[in-house]
Parts: structure tokens; C-alpha cells; sequence
């Protein structure tokens, strides 16, 4: 198992250098000038000069490229033109919002999806089975945009029922930051008001997100299940009398299960990555808002930044899923 | 003389199919399971109609002008009527033409988009699952490189930087659609390569290509074909995308993204503007998934749900 984690260590290093050569060359062999956009149309040219010469974007490329790696390896992840921020503290910021939308999302996600797995499947090509495949097909063909706009002018605007758009509000005081995840931080400090006022706000970001969650689980988990209905172990624990709830529960949740939570590991590494058109309508200040606003202004740094950072996350949660899955089914091996 | 020839065609037909019998039930069977599947057939005339609309939009649409760009100032964010069915957009125009006619740019560009990807992806994916060493050593893990890029943002950096235009965003698109379709074709060659007819293939002598396009890949195409189906709505979905975010295509050329992104300011007095496009957005993506899952359920293999 050692020798497994070890060996897929060892190929992300090829991955993450290739994401960064692809993004680099995407972000600076473009016609477009960061500094130009970031300086403003008005910018006397000493002032462009200037700023190209803080950032280093007069050297060759290569140059830029490798500076950029070297920063990076001392912990350094530069600076954005834009802003003037450090990128690594931002992200860091940016992808707590992100982690917190993810957890609530991917709860609500398999909330409605599994029940909605489990009616179709145990309700096959019935009016139930159709009702919940039209959910599920119907979740991920909405516009994630667009559904959003709705329910922000339906919900917050004309019911005044949630929030409008953001994280939180700026009136009331933030509870102590102990994990930068605003729900688990009130929850620690023992502030429900503030646990409160979150939950408005994630909740039609985190709906918006769960849309994929559903679509996604419910498929999986309809699909397995239909397998092992059929398999031979149902039909010996059927003829011994067994109770068909507990068949479902015992017998065929647990084993279908297995595939789901490679699913579900891939969702969430899939979520981690940020949503970009989520965050941008709703202003979330996750990381895909970030990596948005980033790759518009071609900032170069926030761009490499958050694609590495990202790619990181993804490659770590692609691991550890296929560790757990691994562990969970030792019919699969390590090697 | 006529009628023997007649006779003769009609002979020809009859064995035709009684040499073809199996595969005649085979696809009789097919449509029989489709057709109990309510869902897909639902999607599959959905598509049709789609279809249709977009081929033939231009000779009926009611404002052809509005489309590339007319203004009229004077009738400004109307409601939805019988003159103007989804209303008119901030500079008069009529939504119902322009959300038309999206419809055809959209399928141009989600056919191009396939196109290109499919024909990147399966290549390079038949070239590593059958080489295999370190050839798929470079593809898989360029392939994995691709995959690690989150959503859309890779076709939203390449088009920011190119700048605006229906073009650049097929490019963009284009460019980052092909890593899935690579990762199917690969899997599927692993296992292909080493089946018996591959072998046979060889000993009478047929160069790699000629397994390669003519033995394997024909296997191959029922699963291409389920995930094109299944990829032409989310292929669509992500140019919307990229216009809602202002990098995608150019107005006034008319875009689903885009006029939902006009229209956002004009929410809730005038709310049919960014309503009826993302509604008919909606449907679109919903038709091509619905006949996709049920063609996944039909002709995948792979597929868990059989009858």
C-alpha cells in the first residue's frame, strides 16, 4: 500500500508540471497585456514600464517561467498586478469559502439523491422510477447560472426569504476564525446567531451546486443497485424469509455503496476545484471567483496560482478516493 | 423485361433480409426497448423538433433583423405579447428570434466542438491503448494534465486570452473537450488489443493502422456515439457559459449566455429578457440528455442497466 501512495506521488510531479507549462503558456503567449488592463487606459507608459519591470515581465519567457517555479518552491506564490495582494494567504482565504460550499452541497446533494436512487430502483420503469431519473436528468441539464439568477430574484429579491448574493453579513461580527469554515467556526464558538445568518447565505449557492451532486449520485447508485438486485445473494437471502426493508438496507445499500463513494470522491474533488459561474453570480468568494476574475484580467500569478493550487487538490482527493475504495473492496488491489 | 427486374429486386430484397435476419431483430429489439423508455423517446422527438428549428430557423423567425444587430429604441423592454412572444430585450429587439436563432449558432458551434474533440481524442486514444509503453506513458498523463484543469476554466482562460468571438470560443472548447473521449478510447483498446480477432488480424498480415481503424475502432463507435450524444448538451451549456461571462460569443450576434447576462440587469421589472433564453437553454440540454441516458441504457456495454 506503501509502495502504491509512494508510486502515484511520483507521477502527480509530471502532472503538475505540465499544468503549469499549459497554463503558463496560455496566460502569457497571448495577445492580450495584464499590465496594460491592470495599469488602466489612462497609464502613462513609464507607469506600464514600471510595473512590467516589478513583476519581471520584461525578461524572456523561459525566464519568467522559471523565476515563477523558483518563487514557488520557496513557498513563494507571487503577487497579484491587479490588487497588489500576495496570491498564497488568498487562496488560502478563497478556498475555505469553497470547502465550506462543497461540504454543505455534497450533505444536501446526497440528501435528496439517494432517496431519489433508491425509489427508482426499487420502483424500476414505474411512474416513480420515471419521476426520479427526470430529476436527476433534469438537475444537471439546468444552467447552473441561470437557475441562480432565479432564485436570487425569486427567493432573495421578491420573497425576501434568503440573502441576495455574498458570504455573510457585514453587520453582524464574524465569529472567532478558528477553521476559516464559517459554519464549523460559529458551531465551535457556540454562536448560533451566527450559524444562523451562514446558512442563509450558502443556502442557494449550495443548492446550485447540489444540482450535479444529485444528478450524479442518483445515477450511480440506481445503476449499482439495479445490478445487484439481480445478483444471487438477494435471491438466497429472499427465499430465507429475509424482510425486503432489511434486503434493501443490508443487502443491497451496503454493496452498492462501494461505487458511490467513488463517485462521490470524484464529486468533490470535482467541487473543490471551485465553480466558477456559481461563485460569480452569487458572489460567493470561493477560489473559482478567484481563478475567474484572475484568468479575465490575465493576471498571471493568481492564474498560476489557483490552476496549481487546484490541480493539487484534485489530484490529492483523486488519491485518496482511490484509496478508499481500495480499502473499502479488497477485491481491487494495490497494485 | 420491367417486371423481371422488379421480380429480381424484390428476390434480392427478401434475401437480403434473411441473410440479415439477426441483425434485422437486433434492431428491432433495439427500438422496442427504446420505445418503453418514456423518457427517451421523450428526448429523442425533442431533439427532432430541436433540429428542425435550427436548420430551418432563418425562413421563419418573425424579426430576422433584430438578430444581427437592428435597434429600436421605441419599443424597449416590452413584455412578452402577441407580437413579441418572449417580449423585447433593452434595445427592442425580438427575444423570441434572437433565442431562435441562438439555437442554430449553438448547434453549429456543439457540432464543431465534437467534431474536432472527437477526432483529437480518439485518435490519441487509440494510439496509446494500442502502442501502450511509453507512447501512453505521454498521451495518458498530457490526457491526465488536461483532466486536472476544473470545469470550464481552461476554455475560459484560452478565450479570455484570444478575446471575444464565436471562433476563438470553439477553439477554446474545442481544445479542452478531447481528454474524455482519449480516456474512453484508451480503456477501451487496453482490453481490445488482446482479444483473438486482434491476433488473427495480425497473422494474415494487416499493418497496425488497419487494426487500429478498421478492427477495433468500429467497436468502439456505439460507446463514441453515446457520450457525443450525451456531450452535445453540456457542449452547448459551457458556450452559453463562456458568453454569460462576457468571452464567448461576440453580440449582437445572439447567445443564450449572453442575453441571460444582459437581461440580469433588467430582473424582475423586465424579467422575460433573461427568463425565456435559459428556459429554452434548459430544454435543449434536458432533450439531448434524455435520449443520451436512454441510448446509454440501450447500446453501452458497460452499462449496469440492461433488460
Amino acid at each position: 500500500m506503501l509502495r502504491f501512495i509512494g508510486r502515484r506521488l511520483l507521477l502527480i510531479i509530471p502532472v503538475l508540471i505540465g499544468l503549469s507549462l499549459i497554463t503558463f503558456t496560455v496566460s502569457r503567449i497571448v495577445p492580450g497585456d495584464p499590465v496594460k488592463l491592470a495599469a488602466g487606459s489612462q497609464a502613462r507608459p513609464e507607469q506600464i514600464l514600471k510595473l512590467q519591470e516589478e513583476f519581471g515581465l520584461d525578461r524572456p519567457l523561459p525566464e519568467q517561467y522559471l523565476r515563477y517555479m523558483g518563487g514557488l518552491l520557496q513557498g513563494n506564490w507571487g503577487y497579484s498586478i491587479s490588487t497588489k495582494r500576495a496570491v498564497g494567504p488568498d487562496l488560502i482565504t478563497y478556498f475555505t469559502a469553497t470547502l465550506e460550499l462543497t461540504l454543505v452541497s455534497t450533505f444536501l446533494g446526497l440528501l435528496i439523491g439517494i432517496p431519489l436512487a433508491i425509489t427508482s430502483a426499487r420502483w424500476r420503469d414505474r411512474w416513480p422510477d420515471h419521476f426520479s431519473r427526470f430529476i436527476s436528468i433534469g438537475a444537471i441539464s439546468v444552467p447552473v447560472f441561470w437557475i441562480a439568477i432565479i432564485l436570487q430574484i425569486v427567493l432573495a429579491q421578491n420573497l425576501r426569504l434568503l440573502p441576495v448574493s455574498g458570504r455573510f453579513d457585514p453587520r453582524t461580527t464574524y465569529p472567532t476564525v478558528y477553521t476559516g469554515i464559517l459554519l464549523l467556526d460559529s458551531i465551535i464558538a457556540g454562536n448560533w446567531q451566527a450559524f444562523g445568518i451562514g446558512l442563509r447565505y450558502i443556502l442557494i449557492p449550495a443548492f446550485c451546486q447540489s444540482l450535479l451532486v444529485i444528478a450524479l449520485i442518483t445515477r450511480q447508485l440506481r445503476g449499482d443497485l439495479l445490478d445487484i438486485v439481480r445478483k444471487d445473494f438477494v435471491l438466497v437471502a429472499r427465499a430465507n424469509g429475509i424482510p425486503e426493508r432489511m434486503i434493501w438496507t443490508r443487502y443491497l445499500m451496503k454493496n452498492a455503496l462501494i461505487a458511490t463513494i467513488s463517485m462521490l470522491g470524484f464529486l468533490i474533488g470535482f467541487q473543490l476545484g471551485g465553480a466558477p459561474l456559481i461563485e460569480y453570480v452569487l458572489d460567493w468568494p470561493g477560489i473559482g471567483q478567484y481563478a475567474l476574475k484572475a484568468a479575465l484580467q490575465l493576471d498571471f500569478q493568481p492564474i498560476m496560482g489557483s490552476t496549481l493550487f487546484i490541480g493539487c487538490i484534485v489530484v490529492a482527493i483523486n488519491l485518496i478516493t482511490d484509496l478508499i475504495y481500495r480499502l473499502v473492496d479488497p477485491r481491487i488491489g494495490f497494485s | 423485361m420491367t417486371t423481371s427486374s422488379s421480380l429480381s429486386l424484390r428476390d434480392r430484397a427478401v434475401r437480403w433480409s434473411e441473410e440479415h435476419a439477426s441483425q434485422i431483430h437486433e434492431v428491432r429489439r433495439g427500438i422496442y426497448r427504446f420505445s418503453r423508455n418514456r423518457l427517451s423517446v421523450i428526448g429523442l422527438s425533442m431533439v427532432i423538433v430541436l433540429l428542425f428549428i435550427a436548420l430551418t430557423a432563418p425562413l421563419w423567425v418573425p424579426y430576422p433583423d433584430d438578430v444581427t444587430g437592428d435597434v429600436h429604441m421605441d419599443a424597449r423592454l416590452k413584455p412578452p405579447d402577441a407580437e413579441h412572444l418572449f417580449g423585447t430585450d433593452d434595445a427592442g429587439r425580438d427575444v423570441f428570434s434572437r433565442t431562435i436563432m441562438a439555437t442554430r449558432i449553438s448547434f453549429q458551434v456543439g457540432v464543431i466542438i465534437l467534431i474536432v474533440a472527437i477526432s483529437i481524442g480518439v485518435t490519441l486514444g487509440a494510439i496509446a491503448g494500442y502502442f501502450g509503453g511509453w507512447v501512453n506513458q505521454i498521451i495518458m498523463r498530457l490526457t491526465d494534465v488536461m483532466l486536472t484543469f476544473p470545469g470550464i476554466f481552461l476554455a475560459l482562460a484560452i478565450s479570455a486570452a484570444l478575446g471575444r468571438g464565436v471562433l476563438n470560443a470553439t477553439l477554446a472548447l474545442s481544445v479542452t473537450w478531447w481528454p474524455g473521449y482519449c480516456r474512453l478510447v484508451e480503456a477501451q483498446m487496453l482490453k481490445m488489443r488482446e482479444e483473438d480477432f486482434v491476433a488473427g488480424a495480425h497473422a494474415i498480415g494487416a499493418s497496425n493502422w488497419r487494426i487500429i481503424f478498421r478492427h477495433i475502432l468500429p467497436n468502439l463507435l456505439t460507446a463514441i456515439i453515446v457520450k457525443a450524444s450525451m456531450d452535445f448538451g453540456f457542449a452547448v451549456l459551457n458556450l452559453a457559459a463562456l458568453g454569460f461571462i462576457g468571452v464567448g460569443v461576440l453580440p449582437p450576434e445572439p447567445d443564450w449566455g449572453s442575453m441571460i447576462s444582459a437581461g440580469r440587469r433588467f430582473i424582475p421589472a423586465s424579467w422575460w429578457y433573461s427568463t425565456f433564453p435559459g428556459l429554452f437553454m434548459f430544454i435543449t440540454v434536458l432533450a439531448f440528455n434524455l435520449l443520451g441516458d436512454g441510448l446509454r441504457d440501450l447500446l453501452d456495454p458497460n452499462a449496469t442497466v440492461r433488460s
